[in-house]
């Protein structure tokens, strides 16, 4: 068989789309679809299945597609992911199933992700519901099902252990700080990457399991850590990393300095890019810094562009080492983002009134490599130099979310301040488990949904055991 | 009668643009401690605001409010039976309150009703309590009739309508000459938070302030309220959403403080005009 280049999905045009927030990708039409999925090779021992993080039958889904059954395609996928619609977006599938598919020896993988996510739209646009056939599972479940779970936070992983929860017939709270469900996708990624009206269709999807929803319920505040283990025979605490780290470098209370969790929360969570249809506002320059090289700064400086700025990406590597989707980068790119990499600030220029007007940066180089495998970063002495800049982001990464740690003080953490547990998401308390980026660190969102689907069986076993 | 949960069950004006509410949430209710605040989204496009809890009863809360802008004008024209989109809390650190001996106590404006539930607490707790209260005119010196419960009580009005013409500020000034107090608390707008510090500081006693930085979340999850705190050592940055929202005013950076309060001023300016536009004569209000 030929194996043609795979199929390039529909987009908006660079220049029109950059205007504007609506989705970027337009996805497959149900034609394109089947082209793409008939140049998988149905292979024996399938290596991209090793490379998803909840082990997705993809021959299987893909064969489907192939043959035009998208109803059972939908199926067999959502038998293994309750979030289809959300992970064929946002997946890092290069890396994932994509970087191990066979044919990227002799051209270019399957389009893995965008089958994914054509097969959610499918569904979603002729109404299929998809009825849970159960039952697989080997623990006796039917004695736990009188028990109740409490989930703290919406995002991914707390999504994930409701869903599986709900299907055995849990009776399952989930509780959200926020006054909007699913974590990072909802305050985190944009909506010219992932549409809000999916995320909440997936969410609302959930109800129909009888998951009840709480939100504006900050756990540890408005309900103390103390009622919630009394009142519930399990806990999950899924509340992501959350918390964003600055430089710390001199100037970094000036005006006009962001962490890209508050620029991105106002424009994604209270739609600052209304203003002022929605009340939130935002404070855009006219030339923007972006600094970091993974999938916050893209969304950051991205948006920025879209609300007229001219933007520019400080990353203190080069490109081949920035941690982003490479979708995106070269989305940026065609839209005009600016990459300035080996490079990092020192310090932001106030004037008199206290904004920002410049960013004293500093050239690098790559020295060794460190215990990423990445090699490091090295500031080449007496190279600084001036940019000047009216908006800064930083997106350099956060650290463990202590709003709820704080109230919780038994719980094991490691040194970075992030809950340790076991393979099953069991925390130094039995009856507490955990998983999400409150366990690793900043990860991704399949690798929260893995956790959270290890963390269900995981709380299905303690709930059976230990009547 | 039985209300949904948020609704606006109880409204009072006490002087233009200055309102109390007492609003239905069970959470809330049974969870605030002074010094702690919600926040609340007005309307389903509206921005989240922080507002101080200033009071509890069964099922309920009480909030102060000062029409300052969009968001704020838009919650004092609700009336009673309205119910509010969102309403989270209670947020940030209680007040730390415990015996300290000779305790005073400064309200401003609206902060009068932030440092009511703190003062009670405080002399609860066995403190000799003096306090001073100002504001700009006799019928913004809010709810001096409920602080009958502290030893001392001193009022003040810019326009000397009432009390001690001057600012709290000048009244905390000539205090300090003859008495002593162990710790104080201090609950207005910045500019007087920021001198009471320094007088504080000048005195060698600590200053409880209670910040009203501009905050999105209110869990720790924007930096957008960061605050500049420092001392001989060096400065850092907390979050006055989960670190405060009060800190010793003796180490607060207070021009960087004051000069991230006016980040918006022109968004601001603009949202309200819309507003006006929209809603029409206000005057009432
Ligand atoms: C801008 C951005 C872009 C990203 N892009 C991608 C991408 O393209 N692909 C990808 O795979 N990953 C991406 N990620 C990473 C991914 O989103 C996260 O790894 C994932 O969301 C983690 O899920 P989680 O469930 O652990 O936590 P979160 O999604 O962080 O959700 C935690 C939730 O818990 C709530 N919460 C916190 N404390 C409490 C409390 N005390 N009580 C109640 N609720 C509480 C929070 O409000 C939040 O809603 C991105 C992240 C960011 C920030
Ligand atoms: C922890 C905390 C507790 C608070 N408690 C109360 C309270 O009990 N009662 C009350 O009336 N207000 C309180 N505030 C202030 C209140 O949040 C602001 O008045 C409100 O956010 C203004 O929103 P707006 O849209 O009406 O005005 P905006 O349009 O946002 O601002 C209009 C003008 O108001 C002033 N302003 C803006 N933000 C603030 C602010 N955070 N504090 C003071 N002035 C501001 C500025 O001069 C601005 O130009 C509190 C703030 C914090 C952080
Ligand atoms: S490795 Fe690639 S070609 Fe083989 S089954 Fe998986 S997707 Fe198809
Ligand atoms: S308001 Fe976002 S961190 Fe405090």
């Amino acid at each position: 068989m030929a194996v043609k280049d795979r199929i390039h999905m529909p987009e908006q045009p660079a220049e029109v789309r950059k205007t504007n927030f609506s989705e970027v990708a337009l996805g497959y039409t149900p034609e394109l679809a089947q082209q793409e999925a008939s140049r998988c090779l149905q292979c024996k021992i399938p290596t991209c299945i090793s490379g998803c993080p909840v082990g997705i039958d993809i021959p299987g889904f893909i064969k489907e597609i192939a043959n035009g059954n998208f109803e059972s395609s939908y199926k067999i996928l959502k038998s293994y992911n309750y979030l289809p619609a959300i992970c064929g977006r946002v997946c890092p599938q290069e890396v994932q199933c994509e970087g191990l598919c066979i044919l990227n020896k002799i051209g270019r993988s399957i389009n893995i992700g965008a089958l994914e996510r054509f097969v959610a739209d499918w569904a979603d646009e002729n109404n299929i519901e998809y009825e849970n056939e159960n039952t697989k599972f080997q623990f006796n479940i039917s004695k736990a099902k009188d028990k109740k779970v409490a989930i703290i936070g919406s995002g991914p992983a707390g999504l994930t252990v409701a869903s599986e929860l709900g299907r055995y017939g849990f009776t399952v709270d989930i509780y959200e700080a926020l006054h909007e469900f699913g974590g990072v996708l909802t305050y985190g990624i944009p909506e010219f990457r992932l549409p809000k009206s999916i995320v909440k269709k997936e969410i609302a999807a959930l109800e129909k399991l009888d998951v009840r929803f709480f939100k504006n319920i900050p756990v540890g505040y408005a309900i103390s850590v103390k009622e919630i283990l009394e009142s519930y025979d399990a806990v999950f605490i899924g509340v992501g990393a959350g918390t964003p780290k600055f430089m710390g470098i001199p100037g970094s209370e000036l005006n006009g300095v962001y962490s890209a969790n508050e620029f991105l929360t106002r424009i994604n969570l209270m739609r600052a890019y209304k203003f002022p249809e929605y009340d939130t506002p935002i404070r855009i320059g006219k030339k923007v810094a972006v600094i970091g090289g993974g999938n916050t700064a893209m969304d950051a400086a991205r948006s920025a562009l879209r609300l007229g700025a001219d933007v520019t990406i400080i990353y203190r590597r080069t490109e081949a080492e920035m941690p982003a989707r490479k979708a995106e980068i070269e989305h940026a790119k065609e839209e005009g983002v600016k990459f300035y990499t080996l490079a990092t600030p020192v310090k932001y220029i106030g004037d008199e009134n206290g904004n920002l007007v410049a960013i004293e940066c500093i050239r690098m180089e790559l020295g060794a490599p460190d215990e990423s495998g990445r090699r490091r970063p090295v500031e080449i002495p007496n190279s600084n130099f001036i940019l000047e800049m009216d908006t800064v982001i930083e997106a350099i990464g956060t650290e463990a979310n202590k709003f709820l740690l704080s109230q919780f003080p038994d719980l094991k953490t490691n040194k970075y301040g992030y809950i340790i547990t076991d393979e099953y998401g069991q925390t130094s308390n039995p009856k507490v488990f955990a998983g999400g980026d409150i366990v690793t660190g900043s990860a991704t969102v399949i690798l929260a949904m893995g956790a959270g689907k290890k963390a269900a069986q995981g709380i299905m076993k303690f709930l059976s055991e230990n009547r | 009668m039985e209300f949904p949960e948020n609704t606006i069950v109880r409204k009072r004006r006490f002087a233009p643009k200055l309102y109390e509410f007492w609003i239905r949430n069970s959470l809330v209710s049974r969870k605030a401690k002074p010094g702690q605040f919600v926040i609340v989204r007005t309307s389903e496009r509206g921005e989240r605001i922080p507002l101080t809890i200033v009071d509890t009863r069964p099922g309920e809360f009480r909030l102060v409010v000062k029409a300052v802008g969009k968001s704020t004008y838009e919650l004092c024209m609700k009336n009673e039976g309205d119910v509010l989109a969102d309403v989270v809390g209670p947020l940030g650190k209680p007040s730390e309150v415990r015996n300290y001996g000779n305790v005073l106590v400064l309200g401003g404006g609206v902060g009068i009703a932030a440092v009511l539930p703190i003062a009670r607490a405080l002399k609860e707790e066995g403190n000799k309590l003096t306090v001073i209260l100002g504001a700009r005119t006799i019928d913004e010196l809010i709810l001096r009739d409920e602080f009958g419960f502290c030893d001392e009580l001193l009022l003040t009005t810019d326009d000397g309508s009432l009390g001690i013409k001057g600012t709290v500020v000048d009244a905390m000034r000539e205090l300090v000459k003859e008495k002593k107090f162990d710790v104080a608390w201090a609950v207005g707008p910045a500019v007087m938070m920021k001198f009471a510090s320094y007088v504080a500081k000048e005195h060698n006693f600590p200053i409880w302030v209670s910040l009203n930085s501009i905050m999105v979340d209110g869990t720790g999850m924007c930096g957008g309220c960061r605050v500049t705190l420092k001392d001989e050592k060096g400065s850092k940055i907390e979050y006055t959403c989960v670190d405060g929202p009060e800190f010793d005013g003796r180490f607060v950076d207070w021009d960087v403080f004051m000069n991230r309060l006016t980040q918006y001023r022109e968004q601001e300016r603009l949202a309200l005009e819309k507003f006006l536009a929209e809603v029409g004569d206000v005057s009432w209000l």
